[in-house]
């Protein structure tokens, strides 16, 4: 399978081509905004390219309209969710492809047994019968590709399939990719953990400001150059500079008793210093989202206490939390973290209205001078406060939750994976960003299973299963931090 | 809302407690049985000829004509979109027909047509609306809850423009006969409407066009990429809707032999609550005509309990308004699920 293709002189795609060869499992890296996206709409025939073409298998690519001809030759799982979710997952499987019977109604027995019998044949264990809005993100992508292979496609396109994946998912989707590799099915893979890449690609693909920079063998292309490739400059992702121990007898600004939560954690017990970086490591299901989530008031803990700066916000309210000088960046941005169609301005400063003019008016004025502080002190890049937060690329959108919680000036910041779908240049930066704020005396408490995020941490707590079951002071190896989110103990 | 799904890292914990999710969403259909159940035990305490045969037949005959309205919406609901123009071209296209078919001289009908045409020509209007919704909602992409108030404002203003605000009597005898036949000793217009109903039930959950109706309502996009061609089913859910909207006016203006400016006014409200009480989204991809039909049975039992309990005409009002809430606090507490 061949695909060249030229673009015209628009600034989405400049004459970028791509070549993947049948069989391989292909990567394709770049910085947000590099024409990843743009190049994927084109290959799965979305968009029409205004010049060069695409060819399947040395075939010209089908025409726009016909889109049967295209979802035999391609398909493509997106970050956001194709499926249905009021509809079974049966019925998303066969949707406008149902099973009639000679009246012209939907046979629903056999289109059930259809998709168990298709599921069955992929070796995805998910019940045909349940609503597709009820399945996690890991079913819900094997069932797209199920999908799309139902279709006869054997081209597959994975949008940075792990970024809401923990560590676990992660390995079992690796798995799949390769059995599939094996049955002949040829994959396109984009994302941004580099070390995924090496994993599990053959060849990678490298864009960069709407061009194409190189493509070669994984192999042949050591970690240092694939990053400077992506970033134009030669630039790893910084080993972090020994940080400085935080001065000792700051003040606690986290306490946090024996603190229960359901069946999501038990027994909790840690502090934070002032100025103190703390990882809150697991794997997704171990509890750390959970136990950040009630930290800032999401949740109200069953039994234990919180106690913020000397004060104990009432559980379970935000309000109060926030007063107490907590801020937070939540899991999930486009879910918790923005209003998408509001302007970066009043995102950015939604959480200090107090601020922004008297007696609960708010003030233009004074939201846009506070705004630009925040827009400025996080680099992001905009024309103006007033932009929607949604023209925003990834990268950017994060930064302004970034700024959402900072603009309170908080004396503990709570990070949910801060840079889960982030490029590498932007995940630099917000890290920075959190020693910056760390230096000036805030507690940082970042709950995530990244390795990346937690390596500026002074100190690393380990969840398993809803307990904490490590505390690493800094200097951890990777490989044991990795081995206790498992709950594999190298030591016994 | 696709983010949902991608929440709590709890739901990967127990396989075995998925099975009872599957049963509870199967149920949702039936929630409002054990009420309609429990309506009927104290309509039948407070007035022992509430189970009758003539009582019942009396409600469903008062409902059979805004059921088709709650069948029509219930289409263009699960699609995604929102219809509030129904209400008005459920009293104008049945007032076109009389204002072209009643003879001249009496009230404001022009008598250009001999009386035969007033069915066709009722069925026609539905169509035209139907389009002019479609065209500017689903053409020219404007905002379909808006386009439709501005069609529900000025339909109505059209009806007491060419009626002179007045009412049409001496409908032809094609007007009348679909309102007050009776066949096999029960009026037509409640065979039409049951019969409508379980042809709804059929198109909703077991065709084609009904499976891409819910695809459009859950994920517009998801519903493109699978080649369901969204523009065309959608044109066909609302003038289909419009077409039933004409047909429950036909059915109304038979039953009183009248076609009053008024006709339907106020409607939508007990449209909506009814649908939604039934368990249909307004949000779309949601909802089953099974359930919008308990939803509009339930309303105009309670009514008609009201009635028989000798509770004052003027207080009906304020405790419909009160039902269509409580009704809707049931439903959430069956249901279980935050309503959007």
């Amino acid at each position: 399978m061949g695909v060249t293709k030229r673009y015209g002189e628009t600034v989405a795609l400049d004459r970028a081509g791509i070549r993947i060869m049948a069989g391989q499992t292909h990567a394709l890296v770049g910085r947000n905004g590099a024409g990843k996206s743009t190049l994927v709409s084109i290959l799965t025939g979305l968009q029409a390219p205004d010049e060069g073409e695409v060819r399947f298998g040395g075939e010209p690519a089908p025409r726009l309209t016909d889109r049967d001809a295209w979802r035999q030759r391609v398909a493509c799982v997106y970050q956001k969710s194709t499926i249905i979710p009021e509809l079974t997952v049966a019925e998303n499987l066969y949707l406008h492809r149902h099973d009639l019977n000679r009246f012209g109604l939907v046979r629903w027995g056999s289109l059930r047994r259809k998709a168990a019998e298709l599921l069955a044949t992929w070796s995805v264990d998910v019940d045909v019968r349940l609503p597709a809005g009820e399945l996690d993100v890991e079913q819900r992508q094997f069932v797209e590709i199920a999908r799309a292979l139902s279709f006869g496609a054997r081209f597959i396109i994975l949008d940075e399939p792990t970024a809401q994946l923990d560590a676990a998912a992660i390995a079992r989707l690796f798995t799949r990719i390769r059995t599939l590799q094996e049955q002949g099915v040829t994959f396109l893979f984009i994302s941004h953990h580099l070390q995924e890449i090496y994993e599990i690609c053959d060849t990678v693909t490298v864009f960069r400001d709407a061009r194409h920079i190189l493509t070669t063998t994984v192999a042949d292309l050591p970690h240092g150059e694939l990053v400077a490739a992506m970033a134009g400059e030669a630039a790893g992702l910084a080993e972090s500079s020994a940080r400085a121990a935080p001065p000792g007898g700051a003040g606690v600004v986290l306490g946090v008793r024996d603190l229960s939560y359901g069946d999501a954690y038990r027994e909790i017990d840690f502090q934070i210093q002032a100025g103190e970086i703390v990882g809150l490591a697991g794997a997704a299901g171990s509890g750390r989202t959970e136990l950040a989530e009630t930290i800032v008031g999401l949740r109200a803990a069953d039994s234990g206490t919180i106690e913020v700066a000397g004060r104990a916000p009432r559980p379970g309210s935000v309000p109060d939390a926030l007063a107490a000088g907590v801020g937070f960046v939540p899991r999930d941005r486009h879910h918790q973290g923005f209003v998408p169609m509001m302007s970066i301005a009043d995102n950015a400063t939604m959480t200090v209205p107090d601020q922004l003019g008297e007696a609960g008016l708010i003030s233009g004025r004074r939201r846009d001078r506070l705004a630009r502080t925040l827009i400025t002190n996080l680099a992001i890049k905009t024309p103006g406060p007033g932009l929607p937060v949604m023209g925003l690329s990834g990268g950017n959108q994060q930064k302004v939750v970034m700024a959402r919680a900072l603009a309170s000036d908080p004396r503990l910041l709570v990070l949910i994976t801060p840079t889960a779908g982030v490029d590498v240049k932007s995940k630099e930066f917000l890290l920075g960003k959190v020693e910056e704020t760390a230096a000036r005396g805030t507690g940082v408490l970042i709950a995530s299973d990244e390795l990346d995020d937690l390596r500026l941490c002074d100190r690393l707590l380990v969840m398993f299963q809803g307990r904490v079951v490590a505390d690493m002071a800094a200097g951890w190896h990777d490989h044991d931090v990795v081995a206790a989110m498992e709950g594999v103990r190298l030591d016994a | 809302m696709p983010e949902k799904t991608l929440t709590p890292a709890t739901e990967n914990a127990a396989p075995e407690r998925e099975r009872p999710r599957i049963r509870l969403a199967r149920l949702r259909d039936f929630a409002l049985i054990p009420a309609i159940i429990a309506i009927a035990i104290v309509g039948q305490i407070v007035n022992p000829i509430f189970l009758q045969g003539d009582n019942l037949i009396n409600i469903l005959q008062t409902m059979s004509e805004i059921s088709l309205l709650v069948l029509a919406q219930t289409i263009v609901l699960v699609a995604g979109k929102m219809d509030l123009s129904l209400e008005s071209t459920f009293g104008l296209a049945p007032g076109v027909a009389a204002w072209l078919t009643v003879a001249a001289g009496s009230g404001a009908g022009l008598g250009l047509l001999p009386g035969a045409w007033s069915i066709p020509v009722t069925l026609a209007v539905g169509v035209l609306i139907g389009a002019i919704n479609a065209l500017l909602i689903v053409r020219f992409g404007l905002n379909g809850f808006i386009v439709t108030l501005g069609m529900l404002i000025v339909l109505r203003g059209l009806l007491t423009g060419i009626s002179g605000g007045q009412t049409f009597f001496n409908l032809p005898a094609s007007m009348l006969y679909l309102g007050s036949a009776l066949w096999l000793g029960v009026p037509a217009s409640i065979w039409l409407c049951l019969l409508l109903f379980a042809a709804g039930i059929v198109l909703l959950g077991f065709t084609k066009f009904g499976r891409a109706l819910y695809a459009i309502g859950g994920n517009v996009d998801a519903a493109k990429a699978a080649g369901i061609r969204t523009d065309r089913v959608l044109w066909t859910a609302l003038v289909g809707a419009s077409v039933l909207a004409a047909l429950g006016g036909l059915l109304m203006s038979g039953h009183l032999a009248s076609v009053a400016a008024a006709q339907g006014d106020g409607a939508i409200f007990t449209v909506f609550a009814a649908a939604v009480i039934g368990g249909v989204g307004l949000n779309g991809g949601k909802g089953t005509m099974f359930g919008a039909f308990t939803g509009i049975l339930l309303l105009y039992m309670i009514q008609n309990v009201l009635t028989l309990a000798g509770v004052p005409a003027q207080w009906i009002q304020a405790l419909n308004g009160a039902i269509i809430i409580i009704a809707l606090v049931l439903s959430r507490l069956t249901g279980g699920k935050v309503q959007e």
